[in-house]
């Protein structure tokens, strides 16, 4: 096998993708800074942490050019965790309702 | 079965085409690598898919610890301390909010740049190219895991805050704050002594019969290494 089967792409590609976590990162540091409250923070922090996230995985980690096999198997099984998160919630805000109730 | 020729070319997998072929050729992949008795994965090297597996393990234990502190942040009573506070330094004596934290961001993506460039110079074969871009990104790694040090040190001595409780608000706060960034400060420990150990192989030739896959591999542990930041950053430093 020749090793121009690896993952070969322009320098360039990784350069733009750096500055555009660079300008991410500012942006999300900016929504503590200028002290946004409420939805708007938790919509904004949650969006710029998504694209951030996505921009590494699926350039830096090469994720765009796999298989869609290897896609399915590493991308797939996480999405797991969502219900995790989501019984948990309750379980959180239930203790919450508790313990206000008997210890508020 | 028809065998898809259209392995890994290099281009993305979206500029070929349009979108209906596209996923039509990738679950034609898809059935010929697993409805056959053959590998699954095939044309990815199995250290490759193995660093994979491990990554999803590591992100079910880094999604356990971030829930685990999403549960006792929900149903704490008592006030959560607000990071932006707690972590502000003043510099110059200009008070500055999660200023150190901000830097460790941008360092942790200078570091995943680099990184980036070292895989590339890797199968470029630039063995001097790729072993001192991998150096740059474990020195970035180190003063990384020097300033958590410091962050930490502050916390302990001057904030006074421990696992079990801190004079700002919610016990929880401690306890979670020193079990996450310390599994995650671990985990950039570790990958500093692994990049290393890989950069120090690829500057002897050790891999010179190989595709270098094995900076990839080592790259993809990095790039994980500030994926788990990013949601650290965002949930618990500015939420």
């Amino acid at each position: 096998m020749e090793h121009a089967e690896g993952q070969q792409h322009p320098i360039g590609l990784y350069l733009k993708i750096w500055i555009l976590l660079f300008v991410l990162s500012t942006m999300s540091y900016l929504v503590d800074y200028l002290n946004f409250q409420g939805y708007l923070r938790w919509t904004l922090i949650i969006v710029f942490m998504l694209l951030k996230a996505g921009f590494i995985v699926a350039i830096f980690m090469h994720m765009s050019w796999e298989k869609l096999a290897l896609k399915c198997a590493i991308l797939l099984p996480p999405l797991a965790l969502l219900v995790l998160i989501g019984m948990m919630a309750i379980e959180g805000e239930f203790t919450f309702l508790i313990r206000a109730l008997f210890f508020g | 079965m028809t065998q898809t020729s259209q392995a890994n070319t290099g281009e993305p997998l979206a500029s070929g085409g349009d979108w209906r072929s596209t996923v039509d050729d990738g679950l034609k992949d898809i059935a010929s690598d697993w409805g056959s008795d053959k590998d699954a994965f095939k044309d990815v090297p199995w250290g490759k898919a193995m660093m994979w597996i491990f990554l999803v393990s590591d992100t079910f234990i880094f999604t356990c610890f971030l829930t685990g502190y999403m549960t006792v942040r929900m149903s704490t009573t008592v006030p959560w301390p607000i990071p932006s506070e707690v972590f502000a330094l003043t510099i110059a004596g200009n008070h500055i909010p999660l200023v150190l934290i901000a830097i460790m961001t941008f360092i942790l993506i200078t570091s995943s740049g680099t990184m980036a460039m070292a895989v590339n110079f890797g199968y470029r074969r630039d063995r001097n190219k790729t072993a001192i871009l991998m150096l740059a990104t474990a020195l970035f790694g180190m003063s990384f895991v020097g300033m958590q040090a410091f962050e930490w040190t502050k916390l302990i001595v001057e904030e006074g805050v421990r696992p079990w409780g801190n004079p700002m608000g919610a016990a929880q706060f401690g306890s979670t704050f020193f079990m996450i960034t310390g599994f995650h400060g671990l985990h950039v420990s570790i990958g500093v002594i692994y990049l290393l150990t890989v950069a120090y192989k690829v500057w002897r030739g050790h891999y010179e019969d190989t595709d270098y896959e094995i900076v990839e591999i080592a790259g993809l542990y990095w790039h994980f290494v500030d994926l788990v930041w990013v949601f650290i950053f965002a949930f618990f430093y500015l939420w």
